[in-house]
């Protein structure tokens, strides 16, 4: 027994001892050499490979990602470590989250290459260039055409449409204390009606049968009869998604049908923008540097539509067939500022809660 | 000695000198034990058991109790002063004590219908003997090691809308607590069954027939032998379910609506999405004083309720079920386990292979083509590989973590060594083996974050490293290791040892002779729990910002939270291959099993 008592003691001894070895060799707090740089992002971040292997052909910096959990998740751990960063360069605040790692100084400034060719009114901080835009992404309530048409009804268009009679029962939404897409619901509403006008949008919404499922995945797998995974056996046509899920029904489908089998109904959309930022207190500031320029460039930009389902910020970036042929752009969706939606968003969600939830 | 005792799930038998242990059952009514000290001077005893106990107090130290503290610290001082009104601040929000009443009550409920349901599993596994039986009771721990995003999605194929609950009989629970209550005895089944099942089939049948030759009715005899003598283990399950349930986190995200919140989902919207990291930090502090109230009700309830029983080998006592009673009893157990594990499972590889083209391994093609281009998509290779690396690494530092941790709880103190100090030592042991209880207990998203802002600094920066997912892991993976290697390990007669150095043995060839062949299937056993935990774990690894190595569990949640039809089926092929192996282990352990019930 104490034999054995000490083996194990030594071999705990070497276990922890090569923990640590292994620890200071892989390089601590982000890119140990200069050869490397990190991303530090959430767990939707996506690339291909060909063209994230091309940046580091042409650029000579080895690419390391980190992914955090969800977008909440990744940006509050990046605010936690401020100033002792895990990596060089974040990806993933939105304009939901976006005033919180700003006020804290998370971010350094960069102008990053190609800023020029992104609309003026996409960028959150033009004066210092602490965050720079990289996607948007359109939240909109989605219907299942075959559904509507079905029932010989026009799908619904606006935010209004939503509380008459005829869409009674119909539509399911996200948990906006806890569901991203459910927030920009509840920010769609905010912006349509105003701060004071939006309580009674959702008292309305909730007597015409609006339901609240936990998460975007339960709503839109299991609830919305438009999703395929649902396999016809959801029991809402209408959900809160996203203006790209229709697309993303047809991706990878073998006989792409003529049009996607769910629309948006454009009136109901909420914006939002993804940015990228320099660590403040990174290890490597230029590999950061050319990693922003990077998500900037055209090649990247090119590449996120069918990688993130999002919508790329050049406005010289060509979008791949599929998005032009399945997907809508929506003109004018709304949106709520960043540093609004900072002071009010508790608040709102609490209010929010009590009217749609309780 | 069965192994169900050993496991997790069986804090009774950790709780030592009162429960009978191993030895005490091979060698009969325990007489007065030789003195340890005369194999062993005291004091190098004392030594050895420091040793032994720092390996496992600097592990939870570091990766543990240093973390929980710093985050818990980081909420609850503001420039330098510590802001305990907090507590009270936060204590008396009615939308968090209706949180803590509803977490407390879904606990106890869940626990409840656990029991009720299982316990008749129990006895039909202890007692009869039927074909598949292994197999079978591989299957219910399936659930237990899944982690419970797939757990959940799994539990939706079956009671969600559409699931085959719905299509049978037109039953849906999707949003109802009873949802949460069913897939909490989904998951805890096999804890009910391999504790008290394995107890249960080494009771000695003849003793209850003793007394009804003496007259006392079935029921009677039932309630005066079999029931306090199943209590002890019986009250364990009850505290690991009870534990597991209380600390739910992912079965109430998916299944429990925004209406619905425990503790751990609470604290993970406080921390994850709003950083208010005082409300989280009072939150976590509720939780860890509910959770060690818990383990100190257990440990007292364990000392009233001891006695000594006369067990037999398990095989002798199970037998074909005769009469319409039994078989109908068989039936209705195998029917419970059909609709609440074997369905849901069957539903989820279903779907796996259910394309939109009719049944065909499209998801699992889609899965191999899709990785080479992109970097979302896991090739399920390579995210089995780096789930089974990251699980072997786990399960080495959970032995030896765990293993140093169980020989320490077993080192004479213990065996009872007249004179002062054995009390006091007694409650310190006691103690410690609760302490590495806690992170079963303790919120995913605390441990995450609180490795985020406490190992942070060199030379202990392990934030970006790989380390830190097998160690968080590892957390997870020790409290089983304990409870299967210490009745093993109490197990082992000294006066083996003794005779073997009588014989002439060196102590290194007397370890190697006597100890290791008694310890080694145990610590296949504990090994093979470790991984198989550490495989499902999902948790802590997800707020942990990872280097871009997927495990299973993470790369189907990943999946999951994407439209379009294509990854839902490749995240049920990927939840397949997940069961696959998990069920493989299982299985490999069941061997082992039986092997050992011949032997002791």
């Amino acid at each position: 027994m104490k034999k054995h008592a000490r083996r194990a003691a030594a071999a705990t001894t070497a276990v922890l001892t090569l923990a640590l070895l292994a620890t200071a060799c892989g390089g601590s707090g982000g890119s140990g050499d200069a050869k490397t740089v990190t991303l530090v992002t959430h767990d939707s971040f996506a690339v291909s490979k060909p063209v994230l292997k091309d940046f580091e052909k042409r650029s000579g910096y080895k690419v390391k990602v980190l992914r955090g959990g969800d977008a909440g998740a990744a940006v509050n751990q990046a605010v936690l470590n401020k100033g002792n960063p895990q990596g060089d360069v974040f990806f993933g605040v939105d304009n939901t989250l976006l005033s919180r790692p700003l006020d804290k100084g998370v971010f350094a400034p960069y102008k990053a290459k190609g800023l020029d060719k992104v609309p003026q009114r996409l960028q959150a901080d033009p004066d210092k260039h602490r965050v720079t835009p990289v996607d948007t992404g359109d939240v909109c309530v989605n219907y299942d055409r075959k559904w509507f048409a079905d029932k010989k009804l026009d799908p619904p268009r606006t935010l209004d449409d939503l509380t008459k009679p005829r869409y009674k029962n119909l539509l399911v939404t996200e948990d906006a204390a806890g569901s991203s897409p459910g927030l920009a619901f509840l920010l769609a509403s905010v912006a349509e009606f105003g701060e004071d006008g939006w309580q009674g949008y959702w008292k309305k919404l909730r007597a015409n049968g609006v339901e609240v499922a936990s998460s975007w995945e339960q709503a839109y797998n299991d609830r919305f009869t438009g999703s395929r995974e649902g396999k016809g056996k959801g029991d809402k046509p209408l959900v809160v998604s996203y203006a790209s899920s229709p697309p993303a029904e047809v991706m990878g489908v073998e006989n792409p049908p003529e049009k996607a089998p769910t629309g948006v109904a454009k009136g109901t959309c909420f914006r939002q923008t993804e940015y990228a930022g320099l660590l403040s207190g990174a290890e490597n500031t230029k590999g950061g540097k050319a990693l922003l320029d990077f998500l900037l460039s055209k090649r990247f930009q090119e590449d996120l539509p069918l990688q993130m389902f999002v919508n790329p910020v050049r406005e010289d970036a060509r979008l791949p067939k599929l998005f032009s042929k399945y997907g809508e752009t929506v003109d004018d969706p709304a949106t709520v500022a960043p540093k609004k939606i900072a002071e009010h968003r508790e608040q709102w969600i609490k209010t929010w809660t009590s009217l749609a939830v309780k | 000695m069965d192994l169900a005792r050993r496991e997790v799930a069986a804090p009774d038998a950790a709780d030592a000198p009162e429960v009978p242990d191993v030895a005490d059952l091979v060698r009969g009514p325990a007489g007065p034990e030789p003195d340890a000290t005369a194999v062993a001077p005291r004091s190098r005893v004392g030594w050895v058991r420091l040793a032994l106990m720092a390996v496992p107090a600097a592990f939870f130290a570091v990766f543990f109790g240093y973390p929980v503290v710093a985050i818990v610290g980081r909420g609850l001082r503001e420039g330098g002063q510590w802001q305990l009104g907090r507590i009270g601040q936060v204590l008396s929000d009615p939308d968090i004590l209706q949180v803590v009443w509803f977490t407390l009550w879904q606990a106890a409920a869940s626990t409840a219908l656990t029991l009720a349901l299982a316990l008749p599993g129990a006895y039909v596994f202890a007692r009869f003997d039927f074909p598949g039986k292994r197999m079978l009771r591989a299957v219910v721990t399936v659930p237990f090691v899944l982690p419970t995003v797939v757990v959940g999605s799994a539990f939706l194929a079956l009671a969600g809308r559409g699931g085959v609950l719905d299509e049978w009989f037109g039953v849906r629970l999707d949003t109802s607590v009873w949802a949460i209550l069913l897939a909490h005895v989904f998951f805890n089944y096999a804890v009910v069954v391999r504790t008290v099942g394995g107890l249960w089939s080494q009771l000695d049948p003849r003793q209850e027939e003793a007394a009804r030759v003496l007259g006392a009715g079935r029921l009677t005899a039932w309630r005066r032998v079999t029931l306090p003598a199943l209590a002890p283990s019986v009250a364990a399950a009850a505290l690991i379910v009870f534990l597991f349930t209380f600390t739910s986190f992912g079965v109430i995200q998916v299944l429990g609506g925004p209406r619905y919140a425990t503790l751990e989902v609470e604290i993970y919207r406080q921390t994850a999405t709003l950083l208010d990291l005082p409300t989280a930090a009072v939150l976590t502090l509720v939780q860890f004083a509910a959770v060690a109230a818990l383990l100190a009700v257990h440990a007292w309830s364990l000392r009233k309720r001891e006695s000594a029983l006369s067990l037999v080998p398990a095989e002798h006592t199970a037998r074909r079920p005769a009469g319409a009673g039994q078989w109908v009893l068989l039936c209705s157990v195998l029917g419970v386990i059909l609709v609440l594990t074997v369905v849901p499972l069957l539903v989820l590889v279903q779907r796996a292979f259910g394309g939109p083209d009719g049944y065909g391994l499209t998801f699992f093609r889609a899965l191999a083509a899709q990785s080479d281009s992109a970097t979302f998509v896991v090739a399920p290779v390579e995210a089995v590989g780096n789930s089974l690396a990251y699980a072997a690494v786990a399960t080495v530092i959970a032995l030896v973590v765990g293993g140093s941790a169980a020989a320490a709880l077993t080192l004479p103190d213990t065996r009872r060594r007249p004179g002062g100090g054995a009390f006091g030592l007694a409650q310190l042991v006691r103690g410690f083996d609760a302490l590495l209880m806690l992170p079963l207990g303790t919120s995913a998203v605390t441990v995450g974050f609180g490795f985020l802002v406490a190992l942070d600094e060199p030379p202990l920066d392990l934030r970006s490293t790989w380390i830190l997912v097998p160690l968080a892991q590892a957390l997870v993976g020790v409290p089983f290791v304990i409870r299967t290697m210490l009745p093993v390990l109490r197990a082992v007669d000294v006066r083996l040892r003794e005779a073997a150095a009588v014989l002439g043995a060196s102590p290194l060839r007397a370890w190697r002779e006597v100890d290791f062949p008694l310890v080694r299937r145990a610590l296949v056993v504990a090994a093979g729990f470790a991984f198989t935990v550490s495989l499902g774990e999902f948790g802590a690894t997800v707020f942990i910002a990872r280097p871009d190595a997927p495990t299973l569990p993470v790369a189907v949640a990943r999946m999951l939270g994407r439209a379009g039809e294509s990854y839902y089926g490749q995240a049920m092929a990927l939840s397949t291959i997940l069961m696959l192996v998990c069920a493989g282990v299982l299985l490999a352990l069941e061997r082992v099993r039986i092997d050992r019930q011949g032997e002791l």
